[in-house]
């Protein structure tokens, strides 16, 4: 358990990373998460802790834009690698198409899940610009959202994705 | 006189979205106040034991811990609570009901070290014998939970001092005729026994609190859905007036019952009382499985039908486990029971319904409760008896259902709702009378939930010199888009554009008022306020006017943020500047909602009925007993809807929600401990359980108590899904009587050679 750690001289590193473009350098416990530090030391509040397990995808940031999740990655992981969360999508205040989508699809609710589902999102679409609607929900799967049903979600991912569907009532289509 | 804001029956994209996709939104748990400390909670490991001794010394004595808080600091104050039976320490005193209830809290510099301290503290325990299920608890030699002679009241559900009998805290019978003889004329008689599993509402963002003592008054800021109703127990609690109690809701993110009423602010207020600095309780997914869940429910139910169809009788007795403390037991026992006879038009119906103390965890709201525990039952019962009587499931439900103004219960409202216009929409939507493709299943469930909860909500509205609006409502925004909805509202009123209208979060030193956010009372009642609030602003700039111009108000016209007579116009800057004859001032209106008829008991409610319906074609496959949903759909009965995409969010998420009801959620106990308690184990929905289509249909019949003829939505579409599912298994020969539907269950139905029946009854004789 963690008290062996805890009143002694406890091992520190140095890191150096990149986040949302900006070079940041830190002196951390070896033991410290990404999350963690994200939220703590740099105040980046958009990544949320909820399962703890790297289930429900709330704490989703990219590194080298690829999803992982900060609540089980440690910040000494991210060393020498580029760290983009929700606060540095939007460009010189112009937001992100997918940022853009959620909003005009009604695709938040509470806004808890929303961080990690647009940062997964925004990691699909590079790779796979023009996604299917089953490899959408593949590779969504790892984001919980309790809100939404996830339809609203999955239209407006399909919307950036320009899969040709035209934006009509809710779901009335089937697959 | 009209006002042509054209602010309601549009969908504007939510004021809250921009916020919460740039992730600057702020919730309880990113707020970092100065010398903010971190606590954790040490919980028990037995369900029931004497607590001997806690011994804090060497947890106190770590480098880093402020301070150790245990029953023992709370002698100067009654340290009981709960809303409607004050049964509840808000640490342990001498004795533990649970796994998982609070023994001790640390707070400490930070989370590593408070979590580290929990493992010091020696805790001494005498183990007692725990009736850790419900049938345990109701054996005649039970070990009780609470052996009081008469349970104290909570502050708000009215119900005076309970005399338990013996583990029953509650029980709320409703009955009209006489059943017997009902049951004895009848041509078809269904019955059986039937269980609905614990269920954890996962919110995604955990119960957090923040509370800060400031000489004797404190400021709590929580991640709560009733901010005055935490105020009014703190309050009590540690002796305060109202006033010195400040609770203050950022977002919250997810509710659905689970932040309802008071959860973890008690202990984060003891501790940081202890410690003298401030301190935040994030709870993380197993501590907030423990902290309130769905009831689990044993039920019994027959209903009785002529040879023609015509529904009768319904008998229904049902046991509720509402764990070691009541929570919102009592309400959900009574929800329950109304729940139970269905939308019809019956003859005679008993209804018992009981609330069980068991060594569990607290159960309390969750979305729907009441009728999604019985709505499925009920609703199988009906569809056996169509078939039995050989006729149309639907074409039963047209004959018996309920038409607007009937009874639905003695005492309480009449029906307010075209439910017979509902299930032909549901009917329309699934293609009823088409034939089905092989190997499919239909299904669809009606039923009725007591909504609105007690109708007292206040609101103000305050137009500032510039020509902007505040609203201030102690209304919840938690995801359901509480804030986007009442700014339609003064928007309508006050023929101002959404985005000069700004609504701040509870905040009760700021914002009035308002009994609870839930019961999908919101939109209806708190609506109503902020009408009421936005007209008197809207009187007094027409007086302004009138005045100004020397004419009636009735000659004038509010449209585009100014007042017009004829084509003259005086903008709202203008008219607070002739008010005032200043560059400054504002005009506020205050709305108040108050129960027009009866007190809001439980007798007297509801304040509207709440439409609970779905439908759903199915297929399942044989080899696996796996659940394929090809369709779901859901109507909104709302009355009139005021952003009508939020309202088929709603129906959506609550849609989804009931799926998982249905198929696979569970909280898994033994001997009182949940065996599944991570997101790894405890399966909520993924976008792959999406239907393969979703279809959503709006009624605006303006039938609702609120403005405009509003009333809520958000919950019903939870308690029609799994009733429709179940009846959707039926239609393919698969009869169930416990949830979930898990593959192993459904594949056992379909390998066994008639229904599914348990050896033993689960209880055997009525307690």
């Amino acid at each position: 358990m963690t008290e062996g750690l805890i009143g002694q001289e406890r091992p520190l590193v140095t890191i150096s990373l990149r986040v949302n473009g900006e070079p940041v350098e830190a002196v951390i416990e070896p033991r410290e998460l990404l999350l963690d530090f994200l939220r703590d030391r740099l105040g980046l509040m958009g990544a949320k802790r909820s399962c703890d397990t790297q289930v429900c995808g709330a704490c989703t940031v990219l590194l080298d834009d690829l999803p992982v999740s900060a609540c089980c990655t440690l910040a000494y992981e991210a060393r020498g690698r580029e760290v983009l969360t929700i606060e540095g999508l939007a460009q010189d205040g112009a937001l992100h198409p997918l940022q853009q989508a959620f909003i005009e699809h009604t695709a938040v609710q509470c806004g808890f899940c929303t961080s990690g589902m647009i940062l997964t999102a925004r990691s699909l679409l590079q790779d796979h610009p023009r996604p299917t609607r089953q490899e959408i929900r593949h590779y969504l799967k790892g984001n919980l959202c309790r809100c939404t049903g996830y339809w609203n979600i999955l239209k407006a991912v399909e919307s950036v994705a320009g899969s040709g569907r035209q934006r009509g009532r809710v779901g009335e289509e089937a697959t | 006189m009209t006002a042509s804001g054209s602010g309601i029956g549009r969908s504007v994209p939510r004021v809250d979205a921009r916020e919460k996709v740039t992730g600057q939104a702020r919730f309880a748990g990113d707020l970092k106040l100065p010398g903010m400390l971190h606590g954790k909670v040490l919980r028990s490991i037995y369900p029931h034991a004497r607590i001997l001794g806690v011994d804090v010394s060497k947890a106190e004595a770590l480098p880093g811990v402020v301070a150790v808080l245990t029953g023992a600091d709370l002698l100067d104050i009654d340290p009981y609570y709960g809303h409607s039976i004050k049964d509840r320490p808000l640490i342990a005193i001498d004795r533990v009901r649970f796994v998982g209830e609070p023994v001790a809290a640390v707070a400490a510099e930070d989370e590593a070290t408070a979590e580290a301290a929990l493992n010091l503290i020696e805790v001494e325990y005498e183990v007692l014998p725990a009736a850790t299920t419900m049938q345990a608890a109701l054996a005649e030699d039970a070990p009780l939970l609470h052996e009081v002679e008469k349970l104290r009241p909570g502050l708000f559900h009215g119900l005076g001092e309970l005399r338990p009998q013996g583990n029953i805290c509650y029980q709320h019978t409703i009955a009209r005729g006489e059943v017997a003889e009902a049951f004895e004329r009848a041509d078809i008689v269904v019955e059986g026994e039937y269980t609905f599993p614990a269920v954890y509402q996962y919110a995604m963002e955990p119960h957090t609190a923040v509370a800060q003592w400031e000489g004797d008054q404190v400021t709590v800021w929580a991640s709560c859905q009733h901010p005055y109703l935490v105020r009014a127990e703190l309050a009590d609690l540690f002796g305060l007036p109202v006033t010195d109690v400040r609770v203050i809701v950022p977002y919250v993110g997810g509710g659905f019952g689970s932040k309802s009423y008071t959860k973890m602010e008690p202990i984060t207020v003891a501790l940081a009382r202890k410690a003298r600095r401030p301190v935040r309780i994030a709870n993380r997914v197993d501590e907030a499985m423990v902290t309130t869940r769905r009831h689990n429910m044993v039920c019994r139910m027959r209903t009785a039908a002529s040879a023609d169809g015509t529904l009768l009788a319904r008998q229904v007795s049902l046991w509720l486990d509402t764990g070691a403390y009541a929570d919102n037991g009592p309400r959900v026992v009574a929800t329950a029971a109304d729940a139970a006879p269905g939308p019809y038009r019956w003859e005679s119906f008993h209804v018992d319904a009981y609330g069980v103390y068991t060594n569990r965890p607290p159960s309390g709201s969750y979305r729907a409760f009441g009728a999604t525990h019985l709505q499925w039952i009920g609703e199988s019962q009906v569809d056996e008896v169509a078939r039995r009587a050989g006729i149309d499931r639907v074409e039963i439900r047209l004959c018996n259902l309920l038409r607007p103004g009937e009874e639905v219960r003695p005492g309480g409202k009449p029906l307010d709702a075209d439910l017979v216009g509902d299930v032909r929409k549901i009917a329309e939507a699934l293609d009823w009378d088409s034939p089905k493709p092989p190997g499919t299943g239909r299904g669809l469930g009606v039923g009725l939930l007591a909504a609105g909860a007690r109708p007292v909500s206040t609101a103000i509205v305050r137009l500032q010199a510039d020509g902007t609006a505040l609203l201030l409502v102690s209304t919840t925004e938690m995801g359901q888009g509480a804030r986007t909805v009442l700014s339609q509202l003064v928007s309508e009123e006050l023929a101002l554009p959404v985005e000069r209208i700004k609504v701040p979060g509870g905040d009760t030193n700021v914002t009035p008022y308002d009994r609870s956010t839930g019961a999908s009372r919101s939109t209806t009642l708190a609506g109503k306020a902020v009408q009421r609030a936005a007209r008197q602003v809207r009187d007094e700039l027409l007086a302004i006017a009138g005045e100004h111009w020397g004419v009636a108000p009735h000659a004038l016209e509010l449209r585009q943020g100014a007042v017009w007579y004829g084509g003259k116009s005086l903008t709202f800057p203008d008219l607070i500047h002739e008010r005032f004859g200043f560059s400054g001032g504002e005009i506020i209106g205050h709305g108040t909602v108050r129960p027009e008829a009866g007190k809001g008991s439980y007798a007297a409610g509801p304040v509207f009925w709440e439409v609970c319906i779905g439908g759903a074609e199915v297929r399942v496959d044989p080899g696996t007993g796996r659940i394929h949903i090809l369709k779901l759909v859901s109507v909104a009965d709302v009355g009139h809807a005021v952003n009508p995409e939020l309202v088929e969010a709603q129906e959506m998420g609550a849609s989804m929600q009931g799926l998982g009801n249905a198929l696979f959620e569970e909280m898994v106990f033994d001997e009182g401990q949940i065996l599944n308690s991570t997101l790894l184990d405890y399966h909520v929905p993924t976008i792959e359980d999406l239907p393969d289509a979703f279809i959503s249909r709006l009624v605006e019949n303006e039938d609702g108590p609120g403005a405009y003829g509003i009333k809520g939505v958000g919950e019903g579409a939870l308690a029609g899904v799994p009733a429709a599912v179940v009846n959707a298994l039926a239609d393919l020969g698969i009869k169930v009587n416990e949830l979930p539907l898990t593959p192993e269950r459904i594949w056992r139905a379909l390998h066994a050679s008639d229904v599914p029946q348990r050896q033993e009854p689960i209880f055997k004789e009525n307690p």
